[in-house]
C-alpha cells in the first residue's frame, strides 16, 4: 500500500517537474514576444477607436505619437487631427493623355507619407500599357527605361476611394472606414493586421507594414495627421488618404503638386465651378474596373 | 435531490485531476511522442515571437500576396474540424451502434482542428497584442457585415459546442451515469449543421471578394465542404488504426467501413468539382482564367505553384483509385497510403493551391510570386504539433472512461 503511495507521489514529482519544464521552455521560446510587450505600454494598448476617443484624449494620444516619433526616429514632429468639412466631397481626375509615366507623383507620394526608405514604398503605382489595349495583363508596372515609350500609355494607379469600397465591408474590427468627405481611412492604432481589407481591394490600393519603416530623421515631413501621414506603426494596414492633411485645409495632394504634366485634377465634387466638375462634364471619362460596383471617385479620361 | 455526496462542486474538480492525472501518465512511447510535439511547438513559438518582435517581412508574404502558409493551414484545418462531424451523421441520424462507441473521436478531432484553425489565425496577425478589438462589445465587432466576423463566431460557436459534447458524456462516464440524452443529442445536431456553417462561412471569406475572379465563384463553398469530407474520414480512419494499435480501446470494424464508403462518394464528388472548375476556366479562357493558368502551367516563367497543384491531383486521383476498389480497400497497408495521399493532397489543393493563386496575378495583373520562409515553415510545424498534443491528450483522458460505459447506454 505504501508503495504504490510512493509510487505515485514520486510519479506526481516527476510529472510536476516536466510540466514545470516545459512551461519555462515556451516562456523562454516566446522571450521575444516580452520585449515588445514591455515597450509596448498600458496606455497605447487600451487605446479606443479614434471615432470614440474624446478631445481630451485624443490630445493625449497625438502628443504621444509625437515623442514616439522623437524617441525612435530623432525627428520633432507636428500631429494633428484635421476632420473633414462641411460641404467637401473630394473627387480625383488624371488625363491619361497627357500622364507620361515619370513616375514624379509616386515619389511625391513616398516622401509625404513618411514611406518606408528602404523598400521606396509609395501609394501610387504607374502602369505601362499597350496602345490600343486596355488589358492590364498587358500593363507593367516595374519599367525602368526611359520615358515615354513609342507605342505606350501610362496610367497611375492608387486608391480609388469607393463609393462602395470592399476594403471597408470585410473589416472585421471597423479600422477602416469611409470618412463624410469620401476619404477612406485607418486608424493605424486600432488594424489588428488580417490584411482582408489588402485581399479585398480590387486596385492593389493597400500597403501593409510588413514591418517598422526606416526613414533617417532629416527626412521625416513633420507635417502630419493622426490618419493620414504620420509613421505607421509595425504591423499595420496603410492607403491613400488624398493627403487629408493638405487637402482638408484647401491645399493640393502632394502628387499633384509634383506632376509635371498638369494630368491630375482634384477637387470638390459638390463646387459646380471646380475643375474637376469641367472636366466630368466635358470629357470622356471612366473609371476602373466599374463591373465590380465599387464606384470609384477616381476618374480617368483622354483628350481625345 | 442531490446528495451532498456527489455535489458537481466535489466531484467535477476531482474528475478534472484525474483528467490530469490520466493525461500526463503513459509508457515511453507516450512520453517520447510528448516530448517531440513539445519540441517541435516550441520550435514554432519562439519562431512566432521572433515574428512578432521584428515584423511580417520575416515571412514570404508581400503586400501582392497578402496571405500565406497560414491562412492556407487554417483553411484547410476549418475543412478538418468540419469533416470530424461525418462519423456524427451515421451515428446519430442513421443509429449506427458501432459509430455511436467512436464517434467521440471525431469530436475530439473537432476541437483540436479548431484550436489549430484559431491559432493559425492568430499567427497571421500583425499585431497579435490587438486581439481584443475583435471581442464581441468590448471591440468593435464589425458584424453582420465582416465574413470575418462571422468566421469567429462560427469557429469558436463549433469549439464550445464540441468541448460541451465531449466533456458532458465523458464527465458523466467518470461519474459511472448515463449520460442524459437531453444533454447532449440536441447539441449533436446542432454540431451537425454547424459543422457545415463553419466552413461554408471560411468559403465565403474568400469566395465573397469580387476583385479575386479565383475565388469569386458560387462552387467555393460546395467545393470546400466535398474536400472537408475527404479529409475528415481520411484523418479518422487513420487515427482509429492507431488508437486500435496503442490503446486498449475497442475499435469496432464497421465504423472504419462506413467512413470509407463515404469517402467513396466525396471522393468523386471532389474531383468532378476541380474538374468542373478548370474546364470552365480553360474552356472559355480569357483574363478570368490567369490565376488557373498559373496555378496549373505557370505563367511568364513563374511556375511556383506547378509542381504542388500537380502533386495533389496526382495524390488524390490515386488515393481515389484505391478507394473505389475494393479489393484495394481491403489491403490495408494500401489504404493507409492512400489515405495519407489524399490528405497531403487535399491540403495542398485546400491550402497553397487555393489561396496563393488567390493573389496570382495580382488586381493590376502583376506576377509576384510567393515562396513561404523558414519562419513560416516553423510556425506552421509547431501549431501542428501543438494540435496533436491536444488530439492525444484528448484521446487519452477520454477512450479509458469512454470504454469503462456499458454498451449503447446512450441511444440517441
Ligand atoms: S481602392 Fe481599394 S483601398 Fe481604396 S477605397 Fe477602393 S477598395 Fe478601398
Ligand atoms: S488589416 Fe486592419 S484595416 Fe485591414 S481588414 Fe484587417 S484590421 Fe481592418
Amino acid at each position: 500500500m505504501s508503495e504504490s503511495q510512493d509510487f505515485v507521489s514520486r510519479r506526481t514529482m516527476l510529472k510536476t517537474a516536466g510540466a514545470t519544464l516545459g512551461a519555462a521552455a515556451f516562456a523562454r521560446a516566446l522571450a521575444p514576444v516580452a520585449e515588445v510587450v514591455e515597450e509596448l505600454g498600458a496606455e497605447e494598448f487600451l487605446q479606443k477607436h479614434y471615432r470614440e476617443m474624446t478631445p481630451a484624449e485624443l490630445e493625449v494620444v497625438l502628443r504621444r505619437i509625437e515623442a514616439d516619433a522623437l524617441e525612435n526616429y530623432g525627428a520633432e514632429v507636428h500631429v494633428r487631427d484635421v476632420r473633414p468639412r462641411e460641404g467637401v466631397q473630394f473627387g480625383y481626375a488624371l488625363n491619361l493623355s497627357v500622364c507620361i509615366g515619370c513616375r514624379r507623383c509616386a515619389d511625391a507620394c513616398h516622401r509625404e507619407n513618411n514611406h518606408d526608405r528602404r523598400t521606396n514604398q509609395s501609394y501610387i503605382r504607374v502602369l505601362e500599357m499597350q496602345q490600343g489595349s486596355f488589358d492590364m495583363e498587358h500593363g507593367d508596372a516595374t519599367y525602368d527605361h526611359a520615358v515615354p515609350q513609342p507605342g505606350k500609355y501610362y496610367m497611375p494607379v492608387q486608391c480609388q476611394q469607393c463609393d462602395n469600397p470592399p476594403c471597408v465591408d470585410v473589416c472585421p474590427v471597423e479600422a477602416t472606414w469611409k470618412e463624410r468627405d469620401g476619404i477612406v481611412v485607418v486608424d493605424y492604432d486600432w488594424c489588428i493586421g488580417c490584411r482582408y481589407c489588402e485581399a479585398a481591394c480590387p486596385y492593389h490600393a493597400r500597403r501593409f507594414n510588413w514591418e517598422a519603416p526606416e526613414i533617417p530623421a532629416e527626412e521625416v515631413n513633420p507635417d502630419q495627421a493622426y490618419l493620414s501621414n504620420r509613421i505607421r506603426p509595425q504591423g499595420v494596414m496603410e492607403k491613400c488618404t488624398f493627403c487629408l492633411h493638405r487637402t482638408r485645409e484647401g491645399r493640393l495632394p502632394a502628387c499633384l503638386e509634383a506632376c509635371p504634366t498638369g494630368a491630375r485634377v482634384f477637387g470638390n465634387l459638390l463646387d459646380p465651378s471646380s475643375e474637376i466638375r469641367w472636366v466630368l462634364a466635358n470629357k470622356r471619362v471612366f473609371v476602373l474596373k466599374e463591373e465590380l460596383g465599387t464606384r470609384p471617385r477616381f476618374f480617368y479620361f483622354f483628350d481625345e | 435531490m442531490q446528495t451532498k455526496a456527489d455535489s458537481h462542486w466535489v466531484s467535477y474538480p476531482r474528475f478534472l485531476a484525474r483528467a490530469l492525472w490520466s493525461a500526463t501518465d503513459g509508457g515511453v512511447t507516450f512520453y517520447a511522442w510528448m516530448t517531440g510535439l513539445t519540441a517541435i511547438a516550441l520550435v514554432g513559438a519562439h519562431a512566432w515571437a521572433t515574428q512578432v518582435a521584428q515584423g511580417m517581412a520575416l515571412t514570404g508574404m508581400s503586400d501582392h500576396v497578402s496571405w500565406g502558409l497560414y491562412i492556407a493551414n487554417f483553411t484547410f484545418v476549418v475543412g478538418l474540424a468540419a469533416g470530424g462531424v461525418m462519423m456524427v451523421i451515421p451515428a446519430y441520424l442513421y443509429r449506427d451502434h458501432d459509430m455511436h462507441d467512436v464517434v467521440i473521436v471525431g469530436e475530439l478531432l473537432a476541437i483540436a482542428a479548431l484550436i489549430m484553425a484559431l491559432l493559425f489565425v492568430v499567427v497571421d496577425l500583425g499585431r497579435p497584442d490587438r486581439f481584443w478589438h475583435l471581442i464581441p462589445l468590448i471591440g468593435r465587432f464589425h458584424w453582420p457585415i465582416s465574413m470575418l466576423t462571422w468566421d469567429v463566431v462560427v469557429l469558436n460557436g463549433y469549439l464550445l459546442i464540441n468541448l460541451h459534447i465531449c466533456g458532458y458524456l465523458v464527465y458523466m462516464r467518470y461519474l459511472g451515469r448515463t449520460p442524459d440524452p437531453r444533454w447532449y443529442v440536441p447539441f449533436v445536431m446542432i454540431s451537425i449543421a454547424w459543422a457545415i456553417s463553419v466552413h461554408t462561412v471560411t468559403a465565403f471569406l474568400y469566395g465573397g471578394l469580387g476583385g479575386r475572379p479565383f475565388w469569386n465563384t458560387a462552387l467555393l463553398a460546395p467545393r470546400f465542404l466535398a474536400s472537408a469530407f475527404v479529409t475528415g474520414p481520411a484523418f479518422l480512419v487513420l487515427l482509429l488504426q492507431i488508437v486500435r494499435r496503442v490503446t486498449t480501446f475497442r475499435v469496432p470494424e464497421s465504423p472504419i467501413r462506413t467512413l470509407i464508403a463515404v469517402m467513396r462518394v466525396t471522393v468523386l464528388v471532389n474531383l468532378f468539382m476541380v474538374f468542373a472548375e478548370v474546364f470552365t476556366a480553360f474552356y472559355t479562357g480569357g483574363a478570368h482564367a490567369t490565376a488557373a493558368r498559373y496555378l496549373y502551367f505557370g505563367m511568364h516563367g513563374a511556375t511556383g505553384l506547378v509542381p504542388w497543384i500537380w502533386s495533389a491531383v496526382a495524390l488524390n486521383l490515386f488515393g481515389a483509385v484505391v478507394l473505389l476498389v475494393p479489393a484495394l480497400t481491403r489491403r490495408t497497408a494500401l489504404l493507409d497510403v492512400a489515405l495519407v495521399g489524399i490528405f497531403v493532397g487535399v491540403w495542398i489543393e485546400k491550402g497553397m493551391g487555393l489561396i496563393i493563386p488567390g493573389f496570382i496575378p495580382s488586381t493590376l495583373h502583376e506576377i509576384v510570386e510567393y515562396v513561404p520562409s523558414l519562419i513560416e515553415w516553423r510556425v506552421t510545424a509547431g501549431i501542428w504539433a501543438l494540435g496533436l498534443m491536444v488530439l492525444t491528450i484528448a484521446l487519452k483522458v477520454a477512450l479509458p472512461w469512454m470504454q469503462t460505459a456499458p454498451a449503447h447506454s446512450h441511444d440517441g
